[in-house]
């Protein structure tokens, strides 16, 4: 369970995030939406524990990862895994070396044991073929679905997605949506996409949370999200949001 | 309000300059203390020390080189006026050993490996690879500042010894092949002059500036994109500022390591 309560934060004398709320339950696929520039990544990067808050805190599970340091807060990061917007993937390593570096890094697993883990991965998102290409050989999509396999090797019990098809054409976002679609089902994982990505996203997700103004303004179902009245609501349903 | 502008202008930039100070103090510390931590990376270490150290080899040989050439018919045409050429081996290997060794191939490695450094972990911070690291627990100070620190440090005492080398081999071209001066007065005039303390300053001052061009080559990349500019434009900034301030750092410090430790 994730819970963000009354999160403030400021960049200069701008203020970004200006009292969130957020609830997602064990177990469920979330989508956080909202305009460009709202804040929506920032407040991922302060779920995942990369920026520090003004005021507020975020539970997961039982801990307030606001107040950790060190080897507690590197217990919970290791339970997360991070899908970023353009894949942060190491660009001097080829995707079978960024698929097998949390391994490397984290476990004492041989040489054999990480290959077979990789190849796994990277046979789940299609992309066994092109494990000794680099990033820059390879295209957006393909980057994505990279980081998704590096993040899904070390198993984690929460996923972010950060803007997943943003920049992608429909056809390689629907591969994505089927992928995390797929995920859900077979591993159960609390998962929370930040996109703003209107209609595709409903597809995959229980609950939607819009984030406008530095505040979550409705939180709902995806029909609720789609019937609301809240004219800011309807108005970035409809594209019509400045 | 007009008046107090002058005032409000030079107080907001002596705040920057000490918050400055202060994050870089802090991110040297936390380098420092994260190097005791577990995982060491002895492999990371092997592979910046072939970087920063072994890639700048050829500069240093021809730098070296042409220094001790250049510096010895300088001084050879001073000397002859006095009758003084005997001493040149002494003033060619002082001068080498106790500043131009350390400050020239400091300045080297700044310019060769230290812009690319700061390029690299700037680019990593732009493209979130730095979080991607953090994101995986891991510590991105233990993983990209430390291996060059460690490498730094360990590098620039070698190179430094190598430009020594080559510029008393070169000021031997010059004096000795080109002068006619004999291979004997050089050589005895550089081993009658050069003390212990020499070659330990020479060492000292290549071991501070080691530490300290790794230290500001990897803080500005890791800030690339919290200084005056942003994505590309931050890391071409950054990389400019890092090269000149560890060069500027280094001349600096230059001298005070020399008042200290002729004084003490």
């Amino acid at each position: 369970m994730i819970e963000v309560v009354d999160l403030y934060k400021k960049f200069g004398r701008q203020e970004i995030l200006k009292g969130v709320n957020l609830r997602i339950e064990k177990g469920q696929t979330f989508a956080l939406i909202g305009g460009s520039g709202n804040g929506k990544s920032v407040l991922l990067k302060h779920i995942i524990g990369l920026m520090k808050p003004d005021k507020g805190s975020i539970m997961i599970g039982t801990e307030d990862i606001t107040r950790l340091r060190g080897r507690r807060l590197r217990a919970i990061k290791d339970r997360l895994g991070i899908v970023f917007q353009f894949g942060a993937l190491f660009d001097s390593l080829t995707i079978y070396e960024n698929v097998a570096f949390p391994l490397k890094e984290k476990t004492k697993l041989s040489e054999a044991q990480i290959k077979e883990k990789v190849f796994k991965e990277l046979e789940a998102v299609q992309l066994l073929e092109d494990r000794d290409k680099y990033p820059a050989q390879i295209s957006g999509g393909m980057r994505k679905r990279v980081a998704l396999a590096r993040c899904l090797i070390m198993n984690p019990e929460i996923i972010f997605f950060d803007e997943p098809t943003t920049g992608l054409d429909p056809v390689i976002a629907k591969i994505i949506y089927n992928t995390i679609r797929s995920l859900q089902e077979k591993r159960r994982l609390t998962a929370l996409i930040v996109s703003h990505e209107i209609p595709g996203i409903f597809q995959i997700v229980d609950r939607v949370a819009m984030l406008h103004g530095g505040k979550i303004i409705s939180t709902g179902t995806p029909e609720e999200i789609q019937a609301s009245t809240n004219p800011t609501v309807q108005k970035f349903l409809k594209g019509e949001l400045e | 309000m007009f008046f107090f502008y002058p005032f409000k202008l030079i107080g907001g930039k002596v705040i920057n300059f000490i918050r400055e100070l202060g994050k870089m103090a802090i991110f040297l510390g936390s380098s420092l203390y994260s190097m005791l931590l577990p995982p060491y990376r002895p492999f990371r270490v092997t592979k910046q020390v072939y970087f920063i150290g072994v890639k700048t080899i050829s500069v240093i040989v021809l730098t070296g080189l042409f220094t001790g050439m250049a510096l010895t018919l300088q001084a050879y045409y001073v000397l002859i006026t006095f009758g003084a050429e005997s001493k040149l081996g002494a003033i060619t290997s002082l001068s080498l050993i106790r500043e131009l060794g350390p400050v020239i191939s400091a300045l080297m490695v700044i310019g060769r490996a230290g812009s690319a450094l700061t390029a690299e972990i700037g680019i990593m911070r732009i493209s979130e690879q730095i979080d991607a690291l953090d994101s995986m627990a891991l510590n991105p100070k233990n993983f990209l500042s430390v291996p060059n620190l460690i490498a730094g440090v360990i590098s620039l005492p070698i190179l430094n010894a190598l430009f020594i080398l080559m510029g008393i081999w070169g000021g031997y071209l010059v004096g000795v092949t080109l002068t006619g001066l004999s291979s004997g007065v050089y050589f005895g005039a550089i081993s009658d002059s050069v003390q212990l303390q020499d070659l330990t300053l020479s060492l000292k001052k290549s071991l501070s500036f080691g530490l300290l061009f790794s230290w500001i080559c990897c803080y500005k990349g890791y800030f690339a994109d919290s200084g005056s500019g942003f994505g590309a434009e931050g890391v071409s900034k950054a990389t400019t500022e890092a090269v000149v301030l560890s060069s500027v750092v280094i001349l600096v410090c230059d001298y005070f390591i020399t008042s200290i430790l002729i004084l003490t």
